[in-house]
């Protein structure tokens, strides 16, 4: 029972950061209809220049504050230089374009800084608070599930409160039509990638530490965890995505903890197909994608 | 002339000339010659799946892997019952394919009810599993070390000395002729016009009575097995398999070299398959022409084949996205 609660709170620290990932993965392909493959790779670039920073200052949060800030600039500059001029003759010349990118920003974080895995330090202590003789939620846990519950917050705000945020939504829903209304499409999109690319720069931050280190391929696997989360929650929900985080989260440490660690990519694989093949549209979503 | 004889006219010609350039070549350049081929296999497959139908895979190299994996277990098996010579190679190889083959109908059957980012992803996340099943299942595959995998000397009727990287490369050149061979006819059949038809308009092909899921199951049936030969035939060539050599990079690049070299076309798989083989060698060369830091070099050199890859991929995906084999029809009409 201790064991289980143990990987139950584990996952749900883990499903968090998962849940952040897929928010980022969720909100391009809401303003873009892209799944943008590169978005682990793009972490791991910002999470390489707050590494940067810190070694720099000796500050952690100043090098907190250069990820996200990296993280807007990269998504942005990526939005204007690259994927604005990808053909949309077919849906999958944006993902070999992201691929591309996938490579191109892994080979220049390696050229960089070598291909070896880096240890990154984190602001709060990773051993875990003991409960009743259980040893549970860590300081840094507990720093991660406030970040991601404050980035829920942040993000519900935006989209529901500000003339930004439904500005975003109808140029996501009819581009056409919100042009002619004199919403500015391009630049919301260029500002999509832009936000999408923070999130994800804060999904690198609280999840590199917990990994083996920092290293341009860290992330390909959260990525892989992420996608699976925003499918988990269909791509165009919102709540879908931290709720499939979550559940992913679970499912992965459940798998690591009673099969074993080696386990999870498979777990991941297994889980992926199962929610494609029976419900391709995730469990939030609000219209049938497609009938076979 | 009927198709088939003229692709078996062509053929004919393309195993004469690689003959003499065999003969020509030095060993290393064999060698090199070889892995393309095996590449080729791959890609060739790769195109019939990406360009024909419209299928994204991400999984490629995990196809690879599963055909080496297949010749390895099977060539170390048979040479402990006793069992070696060329004739057992060709059975492991068939065995390679045949596993892929397997590999593929169960990837294709999910692939067919999803679509693009779906069906990359799905891909993707097999690719990333592929070291975690060689370390589950660590008492037949070794996890990340892998298997070394035996090969028989090139056959003595060839004479005492004859150079061991030209016999790989000619076992490899008749696998890649093979599948190009049977991939061209199978793309002027009826399969090929289906192909491009659920492609092109899904609902017009149903309409016109092709059985949509089908098809692309097969699509991807036929690319695995392709992949599954490459993935043999380079497994034959290094005489080892490990799960660091078919990485999701793998899939990667052979996805790289597909749309470089031009999707939907088989020629276009040629340059590609040569691009994997010729770019890391010409940025070696590069690196080692500047004056860098042992390190600093290492660095580069590593990581300088992905970068150039990368870039490739995106520049030729906005600008070209005919790839090679467009310019060149552009160049010759």
């Amino acid at each position: 029972m201790d064991r289980f609660l143990f990987l139950t709170v584990d996952g749900l620290a883990k499903g968090a950061v998962y849940a952040a990932f897929a928010l980022a993965v969720v909100l391009i392909w809401r303003a873009a209809r892209i799944v943008n493959f590169a978005q682990g790779a793009m972490a791991v670039a910002t999470v390489y220049a707050a590494y940067s920073v810190t070694q720099a200052t000796g500050s952690y949060w100043l090098g907190f504050a250069a990820a996200l800030a990296s993280g807007l600039v990269l998504g942005a500059g990526i939005e204007r230089v690259v994927m604005r001029f990808v053909p949309h003759t077919s849906p999958l010349n944006s993902v070999i374009v992201a691929l591309g990118l996938v490579l191109l920003l892994q080979a220049v974080l390696g050229a960089l800084y070598g291909n070896e895995f880096r240890p990154v330090e984190t602001p709060f202590s990773r051993t875990g608070i003991t409960v009743g003789g259980v040893a549970l939620l860590s300081r840094y846990d507990l720093f991660v599930l406030g970040a991601v519950l404050l980035l829920v917050v942040l993000l519900a705000l935006l989209f529901t409160r500000t003339s930004t945020g439904l500005r975003m939504r109808s140029a996501a829903f009819a581009p056409e039509v919100s042009r002619l209304l004199g919403v500015n499409v391009a630049g919301l999109l260029t500002f999509g990638w832009a936000l999408a690319a923070a999130v994800g720069a804060l999904a690198g931050m609280l999840v590199v530490p917990t990994e083996l280190g920092l290293h341009p391929n860290t992330m390909d696997m959260v990525f892989v965890s992420s996608f699976t989360a925003a499918v988990v929650g269909g791509l165009d929900s919102p709540i879908g995505a931290v709720v499939g985080g979550l559940a992913v989260g679970l499912v992965l440490s459940y798998a690591a903890g009673y099969l074993g660690s080696d386990v999870t990519p498979i777990a991941t694989l297994a889980l992926l197909l199962a929610v494609l093949l029976i419900r391709p549209g995730g469990l939030f979503a609000g219209v049938r994608t497609r009938a076979v | 002339m009927t198709t088939l004889v003229r692709h078996l006219m062509w053929t004919a010609i393309a195993a004469a000339a690689l003959l003499a350039v065999t003969y020509a070549l030095p060993p290393f350049r064999n060698y090199q010659l070889a892995t393309a081929a095996a590449y080729l296999c791959a890609t060739a497959g790769l195109t019939v799946l990406v360009g024909l139908s419209g299928q994204l895979s991400l999984g490629h190299g995990a196809v690879m892997a599963v055909g080496a994996y297949a010749v390895a277990l099977s060539q170390n098996r048979l040479a402990d019952a006793g069992l070696t010579g060329n004739g057992v190679l060709v059975l492991s190889l068939a065995l390679g394919v045949l596993a892929a083959l397997v590999g593929g109908l169960i990837v294709g059957l999910a692939a067919a009810r999803l679509r693009g980012p779906y069906l990359a992803g799905v891909t993707l996340a097999v690719a990333v599993a592929l070291p975690a099943v060689t370390t589950v299942w660590a008492g037949v595959f070794h996890s990340d070390q892998g298997l070394s995998v035996y090969l028989d000397p090139p056959p003595a009727g060839l004479g005492y000395d004859f150079p061991l990287e030209r016999w790989q490369s000619w076992l490899a050149l008749a696998g890649a002729l093979l599948v190009m061979l049977l991939l061209a006819n199978l793309l002027r059949s009826r399969f090929g016009r289906s192909l491009r038809a659920v492609r092109d308009d899904e609902a017009a092909a149903r309409l016109a009575g092709i059985d949509v899921a089908r098809t692309q199951v097969l699509a991807f049936v036929v690319s695995a097995g392709c992949a599954g030969l490459g993935g043999g035939l380079l497994a034959v060539l290094t005489q080892s398999v490990s799960p660091g050599a078919y990485s999701l990079t793998l899939s990667l690049f052979l996805l790289m070299a597909v749309v470089v070299g031009g999707l939907g076309r088989l020629a276009g798989a040629v340059w590609g398959a040569l691009l994997l083989v010729v770019l890391p060698d010409l940025t070696h060369t590069i690196v080692a022409s500047l004056t860098l830091s042992p390190a600093a070099a290492q660095r580069l050199e590593g990581n300088l084949p992905l970068a150039v890859f990368g870039l490739t991929l995106i520049v030729v995906m906005i600008a070209a996205p005919g790839g090679v084999q467009g310019v060149v029809r552009r160049l010759l009409p």
